[in-house]
């Protein structure tokens, strides 16, 4: 390419990145026509992000049998907070089959409960255990710790479909089908990406601390409760965050081993609402509300710490 | 891994060969140690690796949930070789995967320039992340109504267009493409974030040098940005397309699979046969070979890519 036709434009987009004292020039208007263009690229991709969200609410605020006449309104058609009170159980089957509901009885506040407890247990559980494997993989010395961290490591590899079949039929045996154990083991322990990810902070800290109460005859136990926890408090809440939000979405293995009404999470039971909905007309204001719902612990988390969220994607990398 | 590590170690101090105050015997803090890493090590044993191996040894036996798996061979193997169905399903699946990748990096290389040069707020890549943040079910069935045939707002502005309405997900055409941008939807944002994250490691000077030079921003985008960028991007590109590979949630709760065998991917094809028809020792031999197609994609992606090696140097 031919860089005496360009070198103009050049010095104006070097100016725009480096931010040198030339983009201040007067009669630079180009730069300015660049960076116009760019944001406005900005601006649609945030719209085409945020927009499908509030067609969500606007769906969920409408009244099921008028969305056909308004479908190209942007407000909700004919307000209304029926769809809420389907999802919720607060209208009688008669009520909700006549605003267009499937009438079948769907607990979500029982869903809810179960994608609680379910991404609860599994997140204290994982993030718990993986902090104790990371505090043995980086401050204490034996022999084959790099080795055994490796091996953990692979299987970081393997993917979860492969792992699902057998340890569907493992938790079959031991009889913990739809049980909320059945759900939580498999990711109660471990997984290596939290083991990975707390090592790092792990070794980056320093010893100091830590063989000052050595000397003074602490025990690894109390070490590690008293020192190394609350020192690696930022990263803990971060990868716990993470593993919530992951649990809290997980859909595949609740599908295989929760499937009875009991332990049935949101997920499973969004597949569920959909699929009963009536042929031809759907309850589109309904499966919205519930989607609404079901998404809205994870938004409160995110528009809490989501500086934390956004910020700890980059170098923890990938999950 | 490596640039990860690199990436979170700033601080790690040299861990072997300095002899400490403590742990001088041989043996170390093995016994504590193992106290330590004793329920993980319970967690990695029992959910796997006694199932990667069962799932091997599964792989060579028929077995239908009831009564005790059968030996027989390799004859799971030689029969997914002429099983049409698997063939369609990898064919599906690749489809997919190209679709999928294919414009979700691009638009995220586009996404992480701006973030990086332009749009520099935290609430703006924080937007930009949120579709991710919500389960693959979510994004599903709010596509699944926003596509809808006869009230979907997709199809109410196409046809206020003047354009015929498309079954997005109703049509054989449609199906896979349509699931294939449900997801660079859900995913363009967090990739985006990946490759800010390289981006930013890339140090100002190359830059100023290359203006210097007099190079135009074309040029410095391709023979600065992505070369320097390459071992981030491959480390990307790896991991999303064995992702990619495994979809199966969008699938599930939209089309199912169909219309007739239009979007079943692979996984969904091992699924079924598992639970639809109780073949666990055939569905064990596609998850195996789905094992090692996605270890060969990452072993071609590292080794042709060079995703271990830096330019920067």
């Amino acid at each position: 390419m031919s860089t005496s036709t360009n070198s103009r434009r050049t010095r104006e987009s070097a100016a725009a990145v480096v931010g040198s004292p030339q983009s201040r020039r007067p009669g630079t208007k180009p730069v300015n026509w660049r960076r116009t263009g760019a944001w406005v690229l900005v601006v649609i991709a945030v719209v085409v992000t945020i927009a499908p969200f509030l067609w969500m609410l606007r769906t969920a605020l409408s009244s099921n049998h008028s969305l056909a006449s308004n479908a190209g309104n942007l407000l909700p058609a004919d307000f209304s907070w029926g769809a809420f009170q389907r999802v919720f159980g607060l209208q009688s089957p008669e009520q909700a089959i006549a605003e267009g509901g499937s009438g079948a009885d769907i607990n979500f506040w029982l869903y809810l409960r179960n994608s609680i407890i379910f991404a609860t247990l599994t997140t204290a559980g994982q993030v718990f255990f993986s902090a104790m494997a990371a505090y043995a993989f980086s401050r204490l010395r034996w022999p084959g710790r790099n080795k055994v961290f490796a091996i953990f490591l692979a299987t970081m590899m393997v993917p979860p479909i492969f792992t699902a079949l057998p340890n569907f039929l493992m938790i079959k045996n031991l009889g913990l089908l739809n049980t909320f154990a059945g759900l939580a083991l498999p990711f109660m322990f471990m997984t290596p990406f939290a083991i990975f990810f707390l090592r790092q902070f792990f070794l980056s800290m320093s010893r100091e601390v830590e063989e000052a109460a050595m000397l003074d005859g602490a025990k690894h136990l109390r070490i590690f409760f008293q020192i190394v926890i609350p020192n690696a408090a930022a990263p803990l809440a971060t990868l716990a965050l993470l593993t919530f939000i992951g649990q809290w979405n997980e859909y595949f293995w609740p599908l295989l081993v929760g499937q009875d009404e009991s332990v049935r999470v949101l997920t499973v039971g969004l597949g569920v609402f959909k699929s009963q909905s009536p042929q031809g007309a759907p309850d589109w204001s309904g499966l919205m509300a519930a989607t609404l719902v079901a998404a809205l612990p994870v938004l409160i988390l995110f528009i809490a710490f989501g500086k934390k969220v956004v910020n700890s994607i980059g170098f923890s990398g990938i999950k | 891994m490596t640039i990860l590590a690199k990436h979170a170690e700033p601080a790690a101090p040299p861990q072997s060969g300095k002899p400490s105050r403590f742990g001088i015997r041989r043996i170390g803090d093995l016994k504590i140690a193992l106290l330590f890493i004793f329920p993980a090590m319970i967690g990695f044993v029992l959910f796997f690796l006694v199932p990667t191996i069962r799932g091997i040894y599964l792989s060579f036996t028929e077995y239908s949930i009831l009564g005790d798996p059968t030996w027989i061979g390799i004859k799971n193997y030689t029969s997914i070789f002429s099983d049409d169905l698997f063939w369609n399903a990898m064919a599906v699946t690749v489809q997919y995967v190209a679709l999928n990748i294919g414009f979700q990096t691009v638009i995220a290389i586009g996404l992480a320039l701006l973030m990086h040069r332009v749009a520099k707020s935290t609430f703006i890549r924080g937007a930009l992340l949120l579709p991710f943040l919500v389960a693959n079910v979510i994004v599903a069935l709010l596509w699944f109504w926003m596509l809808d045939y006869q009230l979907g707002i997709v199809n109410e502005i196409i046809s206020w267009m003047g354009l015929p309405r498309i079954a997005f997900f109703g049509s054989e055409q449609w199906a896979i493409p349509t699931i294939a941008f449900v997801n660079v939807w859900r995913h363009m944002g967090y990739t985006a974030l990946l490759i800010f994250a390289g981006l930013q490691s890339i140090p100002n000077h190359v830059y100023e040098v290359a203006n210097l030079d007099g190079a135009s921003p074309t040029r410095t985008f391709w023979s600065i940005t992505m070369p320097l960028l390459r071992p981030v991007l491959v480390l990307v590109l790896v991991v999303t397309v064995i992702g990619s590979f495994q979809v199966f949630d969008t699938v599930a709760v939209t089309t199912g699979g169909g219309p007739v065998n239009a979007s079943r991917v692979i996984q969904m094809y091992i699924y079924q046969k598992a639970f639809g028809e109780s073949d666990f020792g055939y569905a064990s031999a596609l998850s195996v070979i789905l094992f090692i197609i996605l270890a060969l994609v990452a072993f071609i992606q590292m080794k042709f890519l060079k995703g271990n090696e830096t330019d920067l140097d």
